[in-house]
């Protein structure tokens, strides 16, 4: 694995891309997502933000090629993304996705295995991922015995071990109270470091979003758009003692300006004067 | 061992005793009933003679085969229904009121068509516990995550692969509920149809005894099956116990 800094070609994009549900028992179409329109460039920690029901998760599953967009072309590396996950893609979700039936090594063996690795490879690989995710002493127990914030850990290292190039990161943390939050934006950012991989992670949290990202994208209600693109400015070497800087306010401040129209939109009770909207 | 399962096995002690007790003092007629301890002398001196070898083979061997395929159909039969919605809609009725349903009454069918031979008590068997598995199967799949299935694509892993490596250990717990199930109804069917009409088996034998009015052999023979049916289901239970609490289901 080796680092790298973001660099201005573009690692994986959305064109004009749009996602409707089609019509089912009585319910007519969704219109869920876009047009949307993204380039992701190679290296790039990038955040999307947007009210519950925006389409931020559909973007994510439309992007790793889980869902066809209705409309639109998406592409990774150059190649376009249709039918099935890209080779190079990596997916965490916000559900706890961990195998019950394995240990935490096992889990984190599991794509080695399925690729027909060699054993000592194996063994290489998922002894150093464990450890860089502080599981190594956790290794033979099952996801049960673990925390959330653990087995969500165990999840990341599953996909972390197969060395993806664009890691796709579902609200990962979202079950995870805010001080845990904290501390695996931390790591995530330190594992984003030391890979060098393209990140885009979904959230919900505006300070999760202004404290990781290079860039934040803040989404419009159903169907979700992007409203504004805003490039944070952080240095690569940062960590979550940055949301005490005045620069981060600022940030989450913005962001908010974005969104609380949408949010409000969104739980529909956008018009309303501010103190019953607030209620 | 737990004190429930302390005070388990000393209700069952005193009830045992309360029985023998009740046999040696002559409030229960020895026609009606034996006292459990001869009973337990008459299956040990039966299967120290030997006489049991061929017959325990038989029955036993029956009841495995019947509950393995059972359990292999049932979990293939399972999968594809839970792939097919409509399918499983129009069956789901048939599945709600199958053992509400003698099957025993096909039983004469099958000796019609198979004659009198293993094939129909084994028919029976896989019958009586198919259905068990393919609801435990269904049971089990509808209750593994959505992500999961994300999770095998994302892995770019096909249905088979799927199946056989997220669906199957995901929904495990489950399927080993159908497993106990069908062990249950599949050795009762077993025992029941040799009992009703068979040329051999531990089922026939206590027929005959009965017939015979030969009491001692007639117990000792349900003191057999029942011992069996009791360590059979209480190693499944302890296995079933142990996986659980392994992966935190903490099943009561």
């Amino acid at each position: 694995m080796s680092a790298a800094t973001p660099g201005d070609d573009v690692h994986a994009s959305l064109s004009g891309v749009t996602r409707t549900y089609p019509a089912a028992a009585g319910h007519p179409p969704v219109a869920a997502l876009g047009p949307v329109s993204l380039d992701l460039k190679r290296g790039e920690f990038f955040a999307v933000i947007g009210p519950s029901g925006c389409g931020k998760s559909t973007l994510l599953e439309v992007l790793a090629g889980l869902q066809a967009p209705t409309s639109g072309s998406v592409s990774f590396e150059g190649s376009a993304v249709a039918g099935e996950v890209p080779d190079g893609i990596g997916v965490v979700f916000q559900e706890d996705a961990s195998f019950s039936w394995l240990t935490v090594w096992d889990n984190a063996a599991f794509g080695l295995r399925r690729a027909g690795l060699a054993e000592a490879e194996i063994r290489r690989r998922v002894d150093d991922v464990l450890g860089f995710m502080g599981l190594k002493d956790f290794a033979r127990a099952f996801p049960a015995q673990l925390s959330g914030g653990m087995r969500q850990r165990v999840c990341i290292a599953r996909t972390l071990v197969l060395h993806p190039r664009l890691i796709l990161l579902d609200e990962p943390f979202g079950a995870l109270d805010a001080q845990t939050r904290l501390l695996m934006g931390d790591e995530l950012l330190r594992l984003w470091r030391r890979t060098g991989a393209t990140v885009l992670l979904i959230t919900h949290a505006l300070d999760e979003a202004a404290m990781l990202s290079d860039r934040v994208g803040a989404m419009s209600a159903r169907p979700g758009r992007f409203l504004d693109l805003i490039a944070t400015g952080w240095p690569r070497e940062r960590d979550s003692t940055i949301v005490g800087e005045p620069a981060f306010g600022e940030l989450t401040g913005r962001l908010w300006d974005n969104l609380r129209g949408e949010s409000l939109k969104a739980l529909g009770l956008a018009g309303m004067p501010t103190g019953l909207a607030a209620e | 061992m737990s004190r429930v399962g302390w005070i388990r096995l000393g209700v069952i002690a005193a009830a045992v005793a309360l029985l023998e007790a009740a046999c040696r003092l002559g409030l229960i007629d020895h026609r009606t009933v034996i006292a459990p301890s001869e009973m337990a002398a008459a299956l040990w001196r039966l299967l120290a003679s030997g006489q049991l070898n061929d017959m325990m083979a038989r029955t036993f061997g029956i009841i495995v085969l019947a509950v393995l395929l059972a359990v292999v159909l049932g979990f293939a039969l399972g999968l594809a229904i839970h792939a097919l919605p409509r399918v499983r809609a129009a069956l789901d009725p048939f599945f709600a009121t199958y053992y509400a349903v003698p099957i025993f009454i096909f039983y004469p069918v099958m000796v019609a068509i198979f004659g009198l031979s293993v094939i129909p008590i084994l028919l029976m068997g896989v019958a009586s516990a198919i259905v068990a598995m393919i609801i435990a199967t269904l049971n089990g799949l509808d209750r593994v995550p959505r992500v999961l299935g994300k999770v095998a694509r994302v892995h770019r892993m096909g249905r088979i692969e799927t199946a056989w490596r997220i669906k199957l250990p995901a929904a495990a717990p489950h399927l080993f509920t159908g497993v106990k199930l069908a062990t249950s109804y599949g050795f009762i069917a077993v025992i029941a149809s040799e009992f009703i009409l068979a040329p051999a088996g531990l089922g026939r034998l206590i027929s005959d005894a009965y017939t015979d009015f030969n009491n001692p052999r007639m117990y000792a023979l349900m003191l057999l099956l029942v011992v069996v049916a009791t360590v059979v289901n209480m190693a499944l239970h302890a296995l079933d116990q142990r996986w659980a609490e392994r992966r935190g289901i903490g099943k009561p």
